[in-house]
């Protein structure tokens, strides 16, 4: 099998005394696309914010392309290669596009320190470059994106994802506020990122979309890890089965 | 395929959005009108085309102004500062005990008089951006709520500036202190400040950084700003803006008092709040500020043109504050319904 990209090993996450995410191990192989599901309150956005190290993890270990990180916030994950889209759009609403797309790591004309002048052409054209590629049309990029559709600033969000990730995007239910048209939209692009074989974590609620885009299927119950199967090799009932209980409790204290 | 579905809302998106600035400038004028009419039916003279009243004016609120523009960029992060007026009172009397000249027999430091006009320049520069740092350490790192922790700077400060000489006045600056606040350099002091400030909200990463906090400040943090070290740097700017205006309004007085700069910060956010800055975090500019401060001026030199008591005025200018919040707070639910 092709090289591991991402690792967790015990990965745990304890809010005072809320167990919120248990001894995740988790592997992530590079050019795979792999679906987490699970109820609400199973530890799926914990998970999420422990890699991409928005938050700082009880205990365990994360290996990212090839060696062990300990990442002191957000911009470090970014700067391995790794992007996010965050369940609760990560945006500005007051900002244009090319403001969101550069957002933390803005293009700059002149080195003035906090001060630096930025390169808003720059930022345009390749804010541009990056929405024609992903097929997202956005009529005028300078103007807030307060005034967009949900559909419109979810693309901004994975735009800017897809257009930094170099090793790994994770998105955290992309398509839960979405009609129908929308969620296709974003996942032609999830689509386009299989293309490109850029390795991809889809948090989602929704079945139909995870068995048509992924390779394989993690089931979180209660902040634990109960299954990992390859999306040809399992079903919806299967899934659901692990993802209510029914499945899966007594598996685990057999292994 | 989806896209043409996604774009649907085209129409009322392509165009660009009409710069909300335009609509305190027509308010401006709308009120400037008002005043000129209301003086022709009852005055008898014109109150718009007299250079010597609009000198006035505009020099009346410039010193305010000054620390609006700091004021504005703190509410655009989604913050309020209620210490400015106070931190120009303490500002004003250390800065002039270290520009008195020697011709005063009982300097506060007979020690240190006649010292170039430097030093209490950066004296008040240090004093202010101090004051203004632990506003913003305060807010950054123990997320006490931006108002409570500028409240007690407010007090705090004021208990300075009363501390410092036990009360009596600081006066007899030097010849060039004195010449900071002369004549309409308060203005172009404003002018110059406002320039830079403008330039900076809009062309640097350090504008980006302050709207993006204000607008959605998990956003922000997620993106890797540091948001921390940000507030501290909005906030210490802003405790620098009102070191200056202290320095320009005490030269101006050519004293300086425990109580200079009472009320200043509520002045000050209501002309940010008038020029369309809003309390909600992410919206305004310091073009805004600008255009809100002369509305701010117009309606005070109106009253007194209109020769009305200044009790009334003092009251005029609370419903003025008033009127600017609840119009703020109206346009976010308007905004909120529409999305
Ligand atoms: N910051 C937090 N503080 C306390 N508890 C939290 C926090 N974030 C999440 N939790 C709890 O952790 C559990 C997992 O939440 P979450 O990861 O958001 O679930 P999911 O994304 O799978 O719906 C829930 O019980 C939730 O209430
Ligand atoms: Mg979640």
């Amino acid at each position: 099998m092709s090289k591991v990209i991402l690792e967790t090993r015990g990965l745990t996450k304890r809010y005072g005394g809320v167990h919120a995410l248990e001894d995740a191990n988790f592997v992530l192989h590079e050019g795979e696309h792999v679906a987490v599901v699970g109820d609400n309150g199973a530890g799926k956005s914990t998970f999420v914010r422990q890699i991409t190290a928005v938050e700082q993890r009880t205990s365990g270990q994360i290996f990212f392309d090839g060696r062990e990180v300990n990442y002191a916030g957000p911009l470090e994950a970014r700067e391995s290669g790794m992007e996010t889209v965050f369940q609760n759009l990560a945006l500005a609403d007051d900002l244009d596009v090319p403001s969101n797309l550069y957002l933390g790591r803005e293009l700059i004309k002149f080195n003035l320190g906090p001060f630096s002048i930025l390169d808003r052409k720059a930022m345009r054209e390749r804010t541009q470059a990056a929405l024609d590629r992903t097929a997202v049309r956005i009529p005028n990029l300078s103007n807030p994106i307060r005034n967009m559709s949900g559909g419109q600033r979810q693309c901004v969000a994975i735009a800017r994802a897809a257009a930094f990730a170099s090793k790994l995007i994770i998105m955290d239910e992309p398509t839960a506020a979405l009609g129908v048209q929308e969620t296709g939209q974003v996942e032609n692009i999830i689509r386009g990122l299989k293309e490109r074989g850029v390795p991809l974590i889809l948090v989602s609620h929704n079945l139909r979309q995870v068995f048509d885009l992924v390779d394989r299927i993690v089931v979180f119950r209660r902040g634990r890890i109960v299954a990992s199967l390859r999306a040809d090799e399992t079903d919806g009932n299967d899934i659901v089965s692990y993802i209510t209980g029914v499945k899966g409790q007594s598996d685990v204290a057999y292994v | 395929m989806a896209v043409s579905a996604v774009s649907a809302r085209t129409d009322s998106q392509s165009r660009p959005v009409r710069p909300p600035e335009m609509n305190v400038f027509i308010g401006l004028l709308v009120i400037a009108l008002v005043f000129e009419a209301l003086g022709w039916l009852f005055i008898g003279q014109s109150f718009v085309f007299n250079l010597q009243r609009l000198q006035i004016i505009i020099l009346q609120v410039s010193i305010v102004g000054i620390i609006a523009i700091g004021v504005t960029q703190v509410i655009i992060t989604g913050g309020i500062d209620l210490s400015s007026g106070s931190i120009v009172g303490a500002t004003a009397m250390i800065a002039m005990s270290f520009a008195q000249s020697s011709d005063y027999a009982r300097a506060v430091y007979p020690a240190l008089t006649d010292l170039p006009v430097i030093v209490p320049i950066l004296v008040a520069l240090v004093i202010g951006g101090l004051a203004g740092s632990i506003n913003g350490a305060l807010i950054a790192y123990t997320k006490i709520p931006p108002f409570i922790a500028t409240l007690g700077m407010m007090v705090a400060a004021r208990g300075v500036a009363k501390w410092y000489t036990k009360g009596q006045p600081v006066s007899f600056p030097t010849e060039s202190y004195a010449w900071i606040g002369a004549g309409l350099n308060p203005v172009i002091i404003f002018l110059v400040l406002a320039l830079l400030f403008h330039l900076a909200l809009k062309y640097t990463v350090y504008g980006n950084h302050t709207y993006a906090i204000g607008s959605n400040q998990q956003a922000a943090r997620v993106s890797g700003i540091r948001v921390e070290r940000h507030l501290v740097m909005v906030y210490a700017i802003a405790g620098m803006l009102a070191g200056i205006a202290a320095l320009v309004l005490s030269s101006k007085n050519v004293t300086a008092q425990a109580g200079m700069g009472m009320m200043y910060e509520l002045d000050a956010i209501a002309m940010a709040v008038i020029g369309g800055v809003s309390l909600a975090g992410g919206r305004g500019s310091v073009v805004g500020t600008a255009l809100g401060m002369l509305i701010f001026g117009v309606i005070i030199s109106g009253f007194t043109f209109l020769r009305i008591d200044a009790y009334y005025q003092e009251m005029i200018k609370g419903v003025i504050i008033v009127a600017a919040v609840v119009a703020d707070v109206a346009r976010q639910q308007r905004r909120a319904k529409a999305v």
